[in-house]
């Protein structure tokens, strides 16, 4: 590493992570400047938006190539006190908690109590989302049945296409001028709306280009007080760099890096959207800028390495917002899942990987940092060869990339009606979500906890734990003569509970549509300039609403753990079980061994567990599959957890698959805990028995002793699992190398493991961040060595 | 239907046993018992129980598991099992092994699973001590594809000491397979004291570099078997044997590369 890097590497990794109030405090002062009520709110919006943009700190770092920091600092992490209004109490836990904490100064503090609480209590997004979902909603939610993403974050999920390395804001401007001529005042009954938000956008587009011209004077005024020539003559190359974008295309690779750390810098500043923000096909859309510098001479590969690990730092330096509550439990990480993508398809059909998707690789081999996270596409045209140099970064047990079928992507995107160009030119995002890059609103909305669910169908709709009637009366459990009855009382359940999710999702889509439209982001993605509508109010090509499942693993175990042992093999009565169940075990350790040790369960290919896998992907699926939102889209599902199965776990009592009470239920589509004792091979089958092109993404976590990656051979072999379980049409695979005696020593010995990374799921952490929970269950997840 | 057999597990994403991702089938019995034997409950052929220590993870409680080693089985019920991973060994050009125990001690069975495997077009390796009569030997040769054949000496006493068996059937069928051109890879198991003095060595270098093979296989003793021989209730002769050095591991590969022969060493 060149010493540049590893000083801003050290410089970035060393930071603090802290609360910034500049940004509530601007936002604060402009909202009671009276310039609010005179404006429509996409123009409000807009106003803010240039606001923060004229007036926070512009931070230019010592040896910086790439400029711009969403803070004052570096980890200075602002709040957003329109969508969640943090109390002195919230303020308290982020600073003081043990895992994913932020430092909160005097000021701060005193500043949020006097100031920022005031003039947000009952303003902000989230209490007017509580405020306007029914106690229907709201028992479930406090149950652990859903969780809500847009309570404390906004809808973003979305991914940056090819145009915005072609397009500078001035050419935006002329979109929206032409738009503004489209529109017809005589024949459009939402004419007036379309102007508002166009005037928005415009004043959203100018708020950028002037926000980089702050950073040339800054920039002009270091280089003024530099001594040393060469950082002189670098921060004289900066100035002129962001002259130049984001206002017009850039020209080189450095103008292209630059033109797109403002326009995340943009859209991480205007709201706190989830998965901040993403360049999506890196490789692809930076080739010709690398590819014609090469060849004039203007570029070394050398120079376009270290400016890519400079800018791989820019993303280091922006923790996810703070989060409370449960959404810190569904999402307990700084990672805010920037997923750069590499390799895939060219929008032709053919092979995407390119000499610039190596240099990446050997980026993300180097940088070994939290974020951004990587992932590589790759279809049956990949090489074998770019598959093999990815699984060598890998065997590091870095966690990155992750890896992902193309070919499904595009599958799955063709079967809710996109176009094939927007597929391929699509990928993956966040944790494992497949959108369509720069042409897609596709939000996750919660997590729905699957086998929170089967727990209240036992309880006949009555939850044990918040003790009320949440769910529907489907019945006395001990009277269902058949499993067929249990499954319907539980299908029942389901959508139920997805029909309240829904109508939630609903309303509170439309709350963020009215009160806190987000025209900058509405310029980069497609076709809200064209239809003169904002990113949250369905201006997009494409909408989706996802709703994703988690504990695949252990509601199929539990299900089947029913079917085998009470109704099938009769070892006991469903009564002798709930029984059991709510003792959670007490002095029955050999029925729990028994449910564990003798009883089928899903990732062992093992079809007789595996009909239940297929028959709760397929109730899921059609409970939630085509329900329209509100933004002329659809309700879609996908498979995956972040981290919130330790959540979920955590309001659920015992369950028939012998997990104890609490305890953190399985991820994404990964078989339980250990419950997978036929090897790699048996787990993909089983997860590929579910129709991925169905869904929205999946996540399977498979975890590896070093030793399956020690020789050529052994690379190679699981280099046939992944083209195996790709054929059989799996959506997503990574892998966790790392040895379990490994995290044993980090988790006694943490301050001598800090650069220990592991994977989570759909993303990577450092280990000694996660919990005490998560990290026993890391610890846990089968781990196939070898013998 | 299918012959019957005894087997006493199946192993997916077998990677150590031939080429590519491979299932192993274990078939119980053998009629030889080396003192080293990593598979003790392969020993006998019918089925057999031990007692395992199951410790619990959150009660730390420890709790006795009784298991039964071995089940008979049916071809048809194996072959199920084996089809299961054919996508994963269409991309890694792997396959099916028998292993054991001595897939030769059941041959019925094992011709049955042999041909039924051939129809579907998986790649068969064939992990054997070649203990059997030529018989036998002759009526499976066409339907492997790969041989691993273990050699634990040359010397016929020290063979008949450690191993309760004559050694000339095995060097002979070894022969008869390296005439009619099979793939052979030699594997033998480095036991200290027993068979890793020079002299042995020796014997094995001027041996093989006579016969056509691929390669020489060179298997450390290990100690994972010894709590197999606990929970079976058997004497461990090689409790005081320690696994051998790299070095001498090493330096054993040298010897026999002199020999004209291709080494490697299996961790």
């Amino acid at each position: 590493m060149i010493e540049r890097i590893q000083k801003l590497r050290d410089q970035s990794r060393n930071a603090i992570p802290s609360l910034s109030i500049e940004r509530a405090k601007l936002l604060t002062e402009f909202y009671k400047s009276g310039n609010v009520e005179k404006v429509s709110t996409p123009v409000a919006r807009a106003l803010a938006f240039k606001y923060l943009l004229e007036n926070k700190e512009i931070c230019i770092n010592d040896d910086e190539l790439i400029v711009g920091e969403r803070g004052p600092a570096p980890k200075a992490t602002p709040t957003y006190p329109e969508i969640c209004c943090h109390s002195i109490k919230d303020l308290d836990i982020l600073d003081s908690r043990e895992k994913i904490s932020f430092k909160v100064s005097d000021e701060t503090r005193k500043l949020t109590e006097e100031e920022i609480i005031p003039f947000w209590k009952g303003r902000s997004i989230r209490d007017r989302i509580f405020d306007k979902v029914d106690y229907k909603w709201i028992d479930a939610y406090e149950a652990g049945v859903f969780t809500e993403f847009m309570e404390q974050r906004a809808p973003g999920h979305t991914v940056g296409d090819g145009k915005i390395f072609v397009k500078g804001f001035a050419d935006f401007m002329v979109d929206i001028q032409q738009s503004f001529e489209n529109i017809d005042y005589y024949l459009d009954a939402e004419a007036l709306d379309k102007r508002e938000e166009l005037k928005a956008m415009e004043i959203a587009a100018t708020a950028i280009m002037a926000y980089a011209e702050r950073h040339v004077e800054k920039a002009k005024e270091l280089a003024k007080k530099e001594k040393n020539t060469k950082r002189k003559k670098e921060l004289e190359l900066i100035a002129q760099t962001c002259t130049h974008v984001p206002e017009n295309t850039p020209r080189t690779f450095r103008e292209a890096l630059q033109h797109y750390w403002f326009i995340h810098l943009g859209v991480i500043t205007e709201l706190n959207t989830w998965d901040s923000f993403n360049p999506g096909r890196l490789d692809q859309h930076l080739y010709p800028f690398y590819k014609k510098e090469i060849d004039e001479g203007t570029l070394t590969k050398e120079e376009a390495k270290e400016l890519l690990e400079a800018f791989w730092i820019k993303f280091n330096n922006q923790p996810a917002p703070p989060k409370v509550g449960v959404t810190a439990e569904e999402s307990n990480t700084y990672t805010d899942f920037c997923l750069i993508n590499l390799g895939g398809l060219k929008e032709d059909g053919s092979n995407g990987v390119n000499e610039l998707s190596y240099l990446i690789l050997d980026v993300i081999e180097e940088m070994r940092i939290l974020q951004p996270s990587s992932m590589v596409q790759i279809s049956n045209k990949t090489p074998d060869s770019f598959l093999k140099r990815v699984l060598e970064i890998v065997k590091t047990g870095f966690g990155q990339p992750s890896i992902f079928n193309a070919d499904i992507i595009i599958q799955e995107m063709l079967r809710v009606g996109k176009k094939i160009e927007d597929a391929r030119n699509g990928g993956a995002s966040g944790c494992v979500e497949t959108g369509a890059f720069g042409k897609e609103n596709y939000n996750l909305t919660g997590y729905f906890n699957l086998v929170k669910i089967l727990e209240v169908t036992l309880n006949n709709g009555f939850d044990p734990r918040t003790k009320k009637q949440i769910g529907l009366r489907t019945g006395d459990p001990t009277k269902f003569k058949t499993y067929d009855k249990l499954f319907e009382a539980f299908s029942k359940q389901v959508k139920h509970f997805v029909d309240i999710k829904i109508k939630g999702n609903n309303i509170i889509e439309k709350l963020w549509a009215d009160c806190l439209p987000s025209p900058f982001l509405s310029i980069i993605i497609d076709d809200c300039i064209m239809n003169a509508k904002d990113y949250n109010a369905g201006g997009a090509r494409y909408n989706s609403s996802y709703i994703q499942g988690v504990g695949l693993g252990s509601i199929t175990d539990s299900l089947t753990s029913i079917k085998y042992n009470v109704f099938d093999k009769k070892t006991c009565s469903m009564k002798e079980m709930l029984d059991i169940l709510s003792n959670n075990f007490k002095e029955k350790e050999d029925f729990r061994q028994k449910l564990i040790c003798d009883t089928p369960k899903y990732g062992n290919d093992n079809d007789y567990s595996d009909e239940q896998t297929k028959e709760v992907f397929e109730l899921y699926f059609n409970a939630v599959d085509g329900r329209p939102n509100t933004k002329g889209g659809h309700h879609r599902i996908n498979l995956l957890p972040t981290t919130v199965h330790v959540y979920f776990g955590s309001v659920i009592g015992a369950t028939p698959d012998g997990r104890r009470a609490f305890e953190p239920l399985s991820e994404g589509i990964s078989p339980v805990q250990g419950a997978d004792i036929q090897g790699p091979t048996a787990v993909l089958k089983s997860a590929s028995k579910i129709d991925h092109i169905r869904t929205g993404g999946t996540l399977l976590n498979q975890k590896f002793t070093p030793s399956f990656f020690a020789t050529d051979k052994g690379i190679e072999n699981i280099l046939h699992l992944v083209r195996g379980y790709f054929k059989l049409k799996g959506h997503h695979i990574q892998f966790n190398v790392v040895s379990a005696d490994t995290l044993r020593k980090a988790q006694k010995n943490p301050e001598k493991y800090r650069d220990l990374i592991v994977r989570v799921a759909g993303y990577s952490d450092y280990f000694i961040n996660l919990g005490p929970k998560l990290q026993d269950e890391i610890i846990r997840r089968t781990e196939h060595g070898s013998d | 239907m299918g012959q019957k057999g005894i087997i006493f597990d199946i192993k997916k994403f077998a990677v150590h046993d031939g080429p590519g991702i491979r299932t192993t089938v274990f078939f119980k019995g053998c009629p030889m018992h080396c003192w080293w034997c990593h598979n003790p409950e392969s020993h006998k052929i019918e089925p057999e129980t031990i007692t395992r220590k199951v410790v619990t993870s959150s009660s730390k409680a420890c709790y006795e598991k009784k298991e039964v080693i071995g089940r008979e089985v049916i071809t048809e019920e194996v072959m199920k099992e084996i089809e299961k991973d054919l996508i994963f060994y269409e991309e890694s050009k792997g396959g099916v092994t028998f292993s054991g125990g001595e897939p030769l001690f059941q041959p019925e069975f094992l011709i049955d699973l042999l041909k039924k495997c051939k129809k579907r077009g998986i790649h068969t390796t064939l992990d054997t001590s070649g203990c059997a009569s030529k018989i036998e030997l002759l009526k499976i040769i066409g339907l492997v594809d790969l041989f691993l054949y273990d050699l634990k000496f040359v010397d016929e006493e020290k063979h008949l000491h450690y191993t309760g068996e004559s050694n000339n059937q095995i060097l002979d069928n070894l022969k008869t397979l390296a005439k009619k051109g099979k793939k052979i890879i030699i594997r033998i198991p480095i036991i200290p004291t027993v068979n890793d003095d020079q002299n042995t060595i020796n014997q094995f270098g001027e041996l093989l570099s006579t016969i056509d093979i691929l390669r020489v296989e060179l298997l450390p003793f290990h100690k994972i078997g010894e709590e197999k021989y606990l929970q079976l209730n058997k004497v461990n002769r090689m409790k005081d044997i320690q696994k051998p050095t790299k070095e001498h591991i090493e330096a054993i590969k040298e010897s026999l590369e002199k020999f004209g022969l291709k080494v490697k060493v299996e961790e």
